[in-house]
């Protein structure tokens, strides 16, 4: 790519809006993910206890919807990544391709 | 090759694997399971006619390394699943869901939760600035010779562990399933993997996971499915049904033994979490798909089918748990008795000891949970599939990997550190010599450590993707400071401690060299392997002030821009 384009890209205002966005949203969800895992983990380190006390009348613990549910958020997490991915990022993506590729 | 020279090689694979098949079933005189041959056959001749589909479209590098870039973000994410879910998981994860029940969750949980970072911090820019390899991406900007080298120890090391323990393993389970002799199977699952990947490329991988997938999760299904009508999808009939007759009891609903102290629980949550986000056969399938839109949807649908499968096996555990109760006959020397009501499976010598959740006491070990439940609640019919999805698995998942080493010593290692000039037609002459090179190290490997205990190779495997392929991907990614020379030396002392921790670690000192005692306690290095990356790296980058290192930071802008937008990024190629 030419340089001098590059330099124009990087100074579109609606390249700053993109990078800035999804800076924002993968940062954010990053550290949601890693929260609930290592959580998740430090709660299986320390406190045992905490997740084998029983849900109600029956045996069912309440470490397993917790583990079920580490499982589910992370799938959903994803889920909520590419539904932004596809309102926000393409559409900007997409501006910016079409102001510049026509002179490269 | 010629397409003679192919249909001749596919037709000897058949003719001496049938050959070696009925000869060991002929010899071995045991009744092997009808179905499991019949399906099998069916497997490897859909396959080889996969094979045979793919060769004839496979006539470029970029068809080679990538099925030409024209695959969806649906069948890309059925294919990472196809690559992520080894028979290792399936049976593995079943078989200690069987031993100790919520401790095998924890190890689902692990292998899972790395995709959500897989999808938010890599699965864009590597669209974006990758063409076949993943080393693309790190030496976008950065000097080729030395990252490529650095990266092609990582892949190739991160290739042999993770195909060593999958090859003992495949050799194992078909001995056990087919009754094939260790070396037969091995050199079988060899063959068929060097034929699929040699002459099919990524279009064969590809398709054959996609095929294995939606088998796998399909049997699987049907299995949890079974499983929760006999309790009639009730869940807290399941799980007290399973502790009553579980040795262990109301233990197997909460974590036990496997997760300690919190030193190891969080060193191999971060080398699940990271591994699974540096593991090279699995970088290599975003290069699959057109654009950084289908990559993102790929990771979405693999996470999915992943997480579901995931938590079938729960439930195929808790089945067999509580189902095999009724089938003394699926353990060794025991015998069923009444004891206050409860039926229980107890030790024909010792009345006292619960043979339920026993480690050894299954015919044919933990591992074959999975497929005995597959008897108990679809037949000997079910069973013999089972066991042929389980061999399908294997070899899907040795192919992805194959072709993941090969593509790494022909893309990186030859075409961009020791050929002069870039002639394509040799490249891909080097990606088959690659292939049947690696396909055969794969199968003296797998005939060598036989009689060795492979448990710990998946962790260490999963260690050094997480301290060497993921740290200097992130940091090409998105930090401008990162030279070659940090680069280069980061990861490579992050190799070296992660190797040296496990070799003095529980895992290797005391259970293959069979010392009594390790030297450290910590069984996953990835805590300190990772940070010595991280920490050098960045050091030694920040310290150099080579000309290159001048080249390396100025290069980032360009890439920024096209890590971001795509401008510039590989495109399909239409057949």
């Amino acid at each position: 790519m030419d340089r001098a384009i590059m330099e124009k890209i990087k100074n579109d205002p609606d390249f700053q809006k993109l990078v800035s966005k999804r800076n924002s949203v993968m940062i954010t969800l990053t550290v949601i993910e890693l929260i609930i895992y290592f959580g998740f983990i430090l709660l299986v380190a320390f406190n045992k206890q905490f997740l084998a006390q029983k849900l109600g009348e029956g045996v069912i613990t309440i470490g397993i919807p917790i583990g079920i549910g580490v499982i589910v958020l992370s799938f959903l997490l994803t889920g909520v990544y590419v539904y932004i991915a596809n309102k926000d990022f393409d559409e900007l993506t997409e501006k910016i391709k079409q102001k510049y590729t026509k002179e490269v | 090759m010629s397409k003679k020279g192919l249909i001749f090689w596919i037709l000897s694979v058949i003719l001496v694997g049938g050959a070696f098949l009925s000869n060991s079933m002929a010899a071995d005189g045991k009744t092997v399971n009808p179905t499991a041959i019949a399906m099998f056959i069916l497997f490897v001749v859909a396959t080889l006619g996969i094979t045979y589909w793919a060769a004839k479209r496979t006539r470029t590098a970029k068809d080679f390394y990538t099925a030409g870039g024209g695959i969806t973000g649906f069948q890309n994410g059925l294919a990472i699943a196809g690559d992520y879910m080894s028979a290792a998981s399936f049976l593995g994860i079943a078989g200690l869901v069987y031993t100790s029940g919520y401790d095998g969750l924890l190890y689902s949980i692990g292998f899972l939760v790395g995709w959500p970072i897989v999808m938010f911090l890599l699965s864009e820019p590597l669209r974006n600035l990758g063409k076949y390899t993943f080393a693309d991406v790190t030496s976008f900007r950065l000097e080729q010779k030395r990252i490529r080298i650095l990266a092609a120890i990582g892949s190739l090391s991160v290739v042999t562990f993770y195909l060593i323990a999958q090859m003992v393993g495949a050799g194992k389970l078909i001995q056990l399933l087919f009754g094939l002799p260790y070396t037969t199977a091995v050199i079988i699952v060899g063959a068929l993997m060097i034929t699929y990947v040699a002459f099919g490329g990524m279009l064969a991988t590809t398709w054959i996971q996609i095929v294995k997938a939606v088998l796998l999760l399909g049997g699987a299904s049907f299995m949890a499915f079974m499983v929760l009508i006999h309790f009639g999808f009730s869940f807290e009939s399941l799980f007290s049904t399973a502790t009553k007759v579980h040795a262990k009891g109301e233990a197997i609903l909460a974590p036990g033994g496997l997760v300690s102290d919190p030193l190891n629980a969080i060193s191999l949550g971060l080398a699940l979490m990271f591994g699974t986000a540096g593991l090279p056969h699995i970088l290599m399938r975003f290069f699959t798909v057109p654009n950084a839109k289908e990559a993102r949807k790929s990771v979405f649908y693999a996470t999915g089918f992943i997480g579901y499968f995931y938590i079938l096996t729960f439930i195929i555990g808790f089945g067999a748990i509580a189902l095999f109760v009724n089938h003394p006959e699926y353990f060794q020397n025991a015998k069923q008795i009444v004891v206050d009501g409860i039926t229980k499976i107890v030790s024909a010598t010792d009345e006292t000891k619960n043979l339920i959740g026993d480690k050894k006491a299954l015919v044919g070990g933990e591992n074959m949970a999975a497929v005995l439940l597959a008897e108990a609640v679809g037949g000997p019919a079910f069973m013999g599939f089972i066991s042929a999805v389980a061999f399908a698995t294997i070899l899907a998942v040795v192919a992805g990997l194959t072709l993941a080493g090969a593509s790494t010593l022909s893309h990186d290692l030859y075409a961009n550190v020791i050929a002069k000039e870039k002639d394509e037609q040799k490249e891909m002459k080097v990606s088959k010599i690659a292939t049947f090179a690696i396909g055969i190290l794969a199968i003296v490997l797998g005939i060598v450590f036989e009689k060795q205990n492979v448990a710990f190779m998946v962790g260490l495997a999963f260690a050094i993707a997480a301290s060497v392929n993921f740290p200097i991907l992130l940091l090409s990614i998105y930090w401008k400071g990162l030279t070659t020379k940090g680069a280069f030396w980061g990861g490579l002392a992050g190799l070296i401690v992660a190797l040296v921790l496990i070799v003095i670690s529980p895992t290797v000192w005391v259970d293959v060299f069979k010392n009594p005692e390790p030297i450290i306690k910590l069984k996953n290095p990835a805590i300190f392997s990772m940070l010595t990356t991280f920490v050098l790296t960045i050091l030694i980058s920040k310290l150099d002030n080579s000309e290159r290192a001048k080249l390396d930071r100025e290069g980032f802008e360009p890439q920024y821009v096209r890590a971001q937008t795509g401008i510039g990024a590989e495109t399909a190629v239409k057949h």
